[in-house]
């Protein structure tokens, strides 16, 4: 197998809320066009875990990397902005959706081009070729997305209208308009029934596919995760207690411990 | 009916002025959920603004209407810049304390500002002149309208569809939007909160100006404390049609302007705060949130 290139490298990562460590030293890389997996008990950090490299936290310590694909560079991600963070290349989705309710379908999109073009206020109100072009394409681009992820039936709805597996897909279609090269999805199939489960399934594959997006993936539901991911980290209070390849997390004992408790070891 | 008409018209004007404030009020609440009590020190800085460039550039020898335009965009940008600066030196550096403390900021900076304006100009009522003559073909109704109203009234207009459209339909607006309904996902979206909060300050800050500038060409004299009150008012506009909604806070305004009106018109003017506030607290037991308001859910 040949050598894959790391795109996001995390060293020792901790995280301290008052006296509560609720990341203790984790260390996880992903490599381009891998999907990799973060599981674990509820309360485990995950979460935290993507508020650390999105920006949303300052964690207290360790070292965030990313290196673009492409690109012949290191971005430490620490005390960024998130902002500045998602200009870099990483997109993420919320377990709780975290739609624009009162925006349409395609504004929602639309929005998410912000950072990757140009013209600013005075654009907007003056609108020469240039500018209009640039809009056009926004406009192309994002319909492009919505078609992707199958909900060109509703650019104009507003997106508090649409059922629920569609907003998550419009989640990912948002995230994925900031052209990200690693995607971060919290819970993508929460909620949904095993149909919209395994059309996600689908979705997530095409997406690592077709745009060549590596992905890191919190999931509960272990069909999923077994069936997609090529490494799977687990997270138990704050704490990496293993990694590695689905057969391998599968057979790990502290692994069913952790899930399972110890009465049920056996 | 002339009577009628005339506070009718009264009211409008009155009204337009509330809504280009108020416009400042409900924007900043609707994106960083803060009562910019300085807001209404902007509207009479850009009056005094517009005076002092006025004067100044009367020496060229302009006529009025151009006199009124130009100083009219000079106290645009200036108060723009006021507007700007306030939010980075009074509220950013708060903008992650609890509520209050960026509130009590806001009313220090109305009280500092109002007493510079005192200092560095006077406390004294300063004569406007009048740059715009009647207009010909208002002759015939000039006893109920005069064309100064009529200029609030039409520039209050065309600044409210301007500022609909811009924020229905430009990327900025989409992105301010976006930041009021959720802050951290509009950022984990890479958009500028700052630079989209900074343009929000600025916008407010040219509409608060606009109305300055107008209400001071009307009425004909301006003094340090003519913000404190209209601010107030406009904030209570913004409550009443909904604050958080554009076109609740230009609802609210002409409410308010017409109740203020017709009280004075047909009760008596000691009773035109009595009637505006009461209007206040009669609607907001029956929708607290104001009239265009949504009562917000609480973000998770």
């Amino acid at each position: 197998m040949r050598e894959m290139l790391q795109v996001l490298d995390i060293q020792q990562l901790t995280m301290d809320f008052g006296g509560l460590r609720a990341i203790d030293g984790v260390d996880l890389e992903v490599r381009q066009g891998e999907i990799v997996a973060l599981i674990g008990p509820n309360g485990a950090g995950k979460t935290t875990f993507f508020n650390c490299v999105t920006g949303v936290y300052e964690p207290t310590g360790g070292r965030m990397t990313v290196r673009p694909p492409g690109k012949n560079v290191a971005v430490r991600l620490n005390r960024l902005k998130p902002n500045i963070i998602t200009e870099h290349g990483l997109a993420r989705t919320f377990q709780n959706i975290r739609l624009f309710q009162n925006m349409t379908v395609l504004e929602n999109v639309m929005v998410a081009r912000h950072c990757r073009t140009r013209s600013g206020i005075l654009g907007a109100i003056f609108k020469n070729a240039g500018n209009r072009r640039e809009e056009q394409e926004i406009v192309d681009f994002s319909y492009g997305l919505l078609e992707k992820v199958g909900l060109q039936m509703h650019v104009n709805d507003l997106a508090r209208e649409l059922p629920y597996g569609a907003q998550r897909r419009l989640e990912i279609a948002r995230a994925l308009a900031t052209e990200p090269f690693l995607l971060l999805l919290d819970e993508p199939a929460a909620g949904m029934n095993p149909r919209e489960t395994s059309e996600l399934d689908a979705l997530i594959t095409r997406i690592r596919d077709d745009e060549g997006v590596s992905i890191l993936l919190i999931e509960h539901d272990m069909k999923l995760v077994m069936s997609i991911s090529q490494r799977i980290y687990v997270m138990d209070y704050g704490r990496l207690i293993a990694q590695g390849t689905p057969k391998e997390i599968a057979e790990n004992p502290n692994v069913i411990k952790a899930y399972l408790g110890e009465t049920f070891d056996a | 009916m002339d009577y009628f008409l005339e506070l009718f018209f009264g009211g409008l004007t009155r009204g337009s002025i509330y809504a280009l404030i108020a416009l400042g009020y409900t924007m900043v609440y609707g994106i960083i959920e803060l009562i910019n009590f300085a807001h209404g020190e902007i509207y009479m800085i850009g009056a005094f603004t517009a005076l002092i460039a006025a004067s100044a550039l009367s020496l060229l020898g302009l006529n009025g209407p151009a006199l009124l335009i130009l100083a009219g965009l000079i106290a645009v940008i200036y108060s723009a810049a006021y507007g700007y600066t306030i939010e980075k030196v009074a509220y950013k550096p708060l903008r992650k304390a609890q509520r209050l403390s960026p509130l009590i900021s806001a009313i220090g900076m109305s009280i500092f500002l109002q007493n510079y304006v005192l200092l560095a100009q006077t406390s004294d009522f300063l004569s406007f002149p009048t740059l715009v003559d009647e207009f010909a073909f208002m002759e015939p109704v000039s006893h109920i309208m005069r064309s100064s109203e009529l200029l609030i009234v039409a520039t209050t207009l065309v600044s409210t569809v301007l500022l609909t459209l811009f924020i229905k339909f430009s990327r900025m607006g989409k992105a301010m939007r976006a930041t009021a309904q959720d802050k951290t996902m509009a950022m984990l979206l890479g958009i500028n909160i700052n630079r989209v909060i900074s343009v929000t300050f600025i916008i407010g800050s040219g509409l608060a100006a606009i109305g300055g500038v107008l209400i001071s060409n009307h009425i004909g004299q301006i003094n340090f404390y003519i913000g404190f009150i209209a601010g107030i008012k406009a904030f209570t506009a913004a409550v009443l049609g909904g604050i958080g909604s554009v076109p609740g806070a230009v609802l609210g305004g002409l409410i308010l302007g017409w109740t203020e009106s017709f009280a004075t018109g047909y009760v008596s003017s000691d009773y035109e705060d009595v009637f505006a506030f009461g209007l206040l607290v009669f609607i907001l037991i029956f929708r607290p949130a104001g009239i265009l308001g949504r009562s917000t859910k609480d973000k998770v």
